[in-house]
C-alpha cells in the first residue's frame, strides 16, 4: 500500500500540540520543508529533540511552535549563536523555553535506548562533568560486573521522527546517503515516522542495493516527495548547503522584527515548499549544485 | 620577526604537534585548519575524524563545518554516530582530540556551556556537542584557544569536559581511559601539562612574545618551564599552504 502523501496531510495527521517532536539529520538532510509546514498550521507547546538545534529549531522556536528543546549543542556551526533560541531561553519571546541538555553521545545514547525499548542505556562520559548537575536524568549506575560507575540517559521516543533522505519507494524503505547522524536510530524511537524525500524510487531501485537501505518501510508511517526539502542544508549527491544562508541568518535572527519579516515572506507566505523552491529562484539552485562522484556499482549476485 | 600574524603562528605550532599521528578527532574552527595542514605536512598519513560520523576524511578544500559536504566525498568510511562515538572513541581508537572552548583552567578543564549563572547565563554557549566524551576517551587532548584573561581563569563557570580535574592523578582514580590534556598551543606561546600535578606549565614563547605579555592575558600565574624555548616561527611553505590553499579566503588567519 503506498504511504506516498502531501506535506500538509502528514504534519496534519502526525503532528499535534504538545507532541515530542524529532526532525534529526547532522548539518545534512535537515528536513526544513516539515519545519516550515508545521509552523504554518501553527503547532504550539512542542517539546523539539535534535543533537544540534541548528536553524531549523531556531525558526520554529522564533514562531512560537515549542516549549521545549532536548539536545547537545546549541548553535549556528562555525557561524554564532542561534538569536531566536536565546531570545526564548533569556527574555521569553516569543514564549518561554525550557532547556535539556546532553553531550552528542548521550543524545544518540537516548535514541538508541528508545529503539532498543531499553529502561536505559549507559555510556562512558559525563565523568568529572557539571553536565549531570543540571540535568537529573543523567545518572551513574554501578555496573553489577564489577566495572564501577558508568553514565545511564533514559530513552527518547518521540511521538514523530521526520527523517529526510535521498529516496525511498512508495511503502517508506528509506534510503540515505552521505552523513547518517541518528537517523536509524531516531526513526526505530519514534512512535510515527514520516519521510520525506527527494526522489520516489520503485521498490526494485531499493531492492538493487539494499545495504543503502537505513530505514525500511515497516516503520514508515507516511512518505512525502518533497525536492529541495532540506534547504538551507543540504543533500549529498543533490544539493549542498546554503552556507550563504547559514551567515544571511546570523544577521537577520539578531533582530525580533527581521525574523518575523522573514517567516511572514519565506514560511507564512508561501503555500507549499515547490512555492519555496520556485520563490528561490534558479540561481539558488544552480549555485549549489554538487559535483559529480559517483560510486563504483557492487555485485549483490 | 617574520610576516605572518598571531592566528597563523598558532595553526601552524598546532599543526605541527600532530606529526607522526595516525587519527585525530577534528573540531569546528581553527583545529580544522590545524588538522587539514598536519596532513599536508607533517603527518601525511593523518586519518581526520570528525564527530559528524567521518572517519578517513581527505577534503578538496577547507571544510567550512564539521558536516561539510567535502568531508564525504572520497572518505574511507562514513558511519553513523552511534558508531563514531561507540566503536571509535568510546573503543578507544582515536589518539589525539583537538578541543577548544570558551574557558580553560590551569588543569584544562573546559567550558563550553555558559558564562554566568547556569539557570540565568550571562552568555549562553553551544554546550558540550561530543567535546565531554572526546575529552574522556581520546588517548590525548590538544587545546587550541587564544590567550586572554576573559578565557584562561582562575575558576571555570561551568565545566563540560574535563582535563586534569583537580590534577594529581585525579582522571586515573576515576577511570578515565584517555590521558586528557597533554597541550594547549595559543596565538603567543605553547603549554604542556606538568605529568605529576597536571597544571599547566609554559614552555614555548612564539618569537616576539615576551613573558609577562603571556602574564598579563591570564587570571594566574602560570608555571614556567625551567627551558622555556622559543617556537619556530612558521615556514614559507607552510605559509603558502595555509594561505593560498586551505584559507584563501582568510577566515581562521586573521
Amino acid at each position: 500500500m503506498s504511504k506516498l502523501t502531501t506535506m500538509r496531510e502528514a504534519i496534519a495527521a502526525y503532528v499535534h500540540d504538545g507532541d515530542t517532536v524529532a526532525i534529526e539529520g547532522f548539518t545534512a538532510c535537515i528536513c526544513f520543508a516539515a519545519a516550515h509546514e508545521i509552523i504554518r498550521q501553527g503547532r504550539r507547546d512542542l517539546v523539539l529533540c535534535r543533537m544540534t538545534p541548528d536553524l531549523v529549531y531556531d525558526q520554529m522556536v522564533a514562531a512560537g511552535c515549542a516549549r521545549k528543546l532536548v539536545f547537545s549543542y546549541l548553535g549556528n556551526p562555525g557561524v554564532g549563536p542561534l538569536h531566536a533560541i536565546r531570545r526564548a531561553v533569556e527574555k521569553g519571546i516569543p514564549n518561554p523555553l525550557e532547556l535539556e541538555e546532553y553531550s552528542h553521545f548521550g543524545m544518540v545514547a537516548r535514541y538508541i535506548a528508545g529503539a532498543y525499548r531499553l529502561p536505559f542505556f549507559p555510556l562512558r562520559s559525563y565523568v568529572g562533568s557539571d553536565l549531570p548537575k543540571v540535568n537529573p536524568r543523567i545518572q551513574f549506575v554501578e555496573s553489577p560486573y564489577g566495572d564501577g560507575p558508568v553514565a545511564v540517559v533514559p530513552p527518547l521516543n518521540p511521538d514523530v521522527a521526520i527523517i529526510h533522505a535521498q529516496r525511498a519507494d512508495v511503502h517508506g524503505n528509506t534510503q540515505l546517503w552521505g552523513l547518517l547522524g541518528a537517523q536509524k536510530e531516531v526513526a526505530f524511537a519514534a512512535r510515527h515516522v514520516i519521510v520525506v524525500v527527494e526522489e520516489i524510487v520503485d521498490e526494485e531501485v531499493i531492492r538493487s542495493d539494499p545495504n543503502r537501505t537505513l530505514i525500511p518501510g515497516l516503520i514508515v508511517d507516511a512518505v512525502v516527495h518533497e525536492p529541495y526539502g532540506a534547504h538551507p542544508s543540504y543533500v549529498q549527491g543533490y544539493y549542498d548547503r546554503d552556507n550563504d544562508f547559514y551567515l544571511r541568518w546570523d544577521e537577520i535572527s539578531r533582530d525580533e522584527a527581521a525574523t518575523r519579516a522573514w517567516l511572514e515572506e519565506w514560511v507564512y507566505g508561501v503555500r507549499d515548499r515547490a512555492e519555496y523552491v520556485e520563490k528561490m529562484g534558479r540561481e539558488t539552485w544552480e549555485r549549489l549544485r554538487p559535483t559529480q562522484a559517483w560510486s563504483k556499482p557492487v555485485n549483490y549476485g | 620577526m617574520g610576516d605572518y600574524t598571531p592566528s597563523e603562528m598558532m595553526i601552524v605550532a598546532a599543526a605541527r604537534a600532530l606529526a607522526g599521528v595516525r587519527t585525530v578527532f577534528v573540531g569546528v574552527g581553527l583545529p580544522n585548519i590545524a588538522c587539514n595542514l598536519a596532513q599536508r605536512t607533517v603527518a601525511p598519513n593523518l586519518e581526520l575524524v570528525y564527530e559528524s560520523g567521518v572517519y578517513g576524511a581527505r577534503p578538496r578544500r577547507l571544510p567550512l563545518s564539521i558536516g561539510d559536504p567535502a568531508l564525504i566525498t572520497g572518505a574511507l568510511s562514513v558511519c553513523s554516530m552511534a558508531d563514531l562515538f561507540g566503536l571509535y572513541l568510546q573503543g578507544g581508537r582515536l589518539e589525539v582530540a583537538f578541543l577548544g572552548g570558551a574557558q580553560i583552567d590551569r588543569f584544562g578543564n573546559l567550558n563550553t556551556t555558559v558564562i554566568g549563572d547556569y539557570a540565568h547565563p550571562k552568555v549562553r554557549l553551544p554546550g558540550s556537542g561530543g567535546a565531554c566524551e572526546i575529552a574522556i576517551h581520546a588517548k590525548q587532548v590538544f587545546i587550541i584557544m587564544r590567550l586572554s584573561r576573559r578565557s584562561f581563569v582562575e575558576r571555570l563557570d561551568f565545566l563540560t569536559s574535563p582535563g586534569h580535574l583537580s590534577g594529581r592523578g585525579e582522571r586515573e582514580r576515576l577511570g578515565m581511559p584517555g590521558q586528557g590534556p597533554q597541550l594547549v598551543v595559543t596565538d603567543k606561546c605553547i603549554f604542556r601539562f606538568d605529568a605529576e600535578t597536571g597544571e599547566m606549565v609554559l614552555v614555548s614563547l612564539h618569537p616576539g612574545v615576551r613573558l609577562e605579555d603571556v602574564r598579563a592575558e591570564m587570571c594566574w600565574d602560570p608555571r614556567v618551564s625551567s627551558d622555556l624555548t622559543e617556537t619556530e616561527p612558521p615556514t614559507p611553505e607552510e605559509l603558502r599552504l595555509l594561505r593560498e590553499e586551505l584559507d584563501p579566503l582568510g577566515v581562521y588567519r586573521s
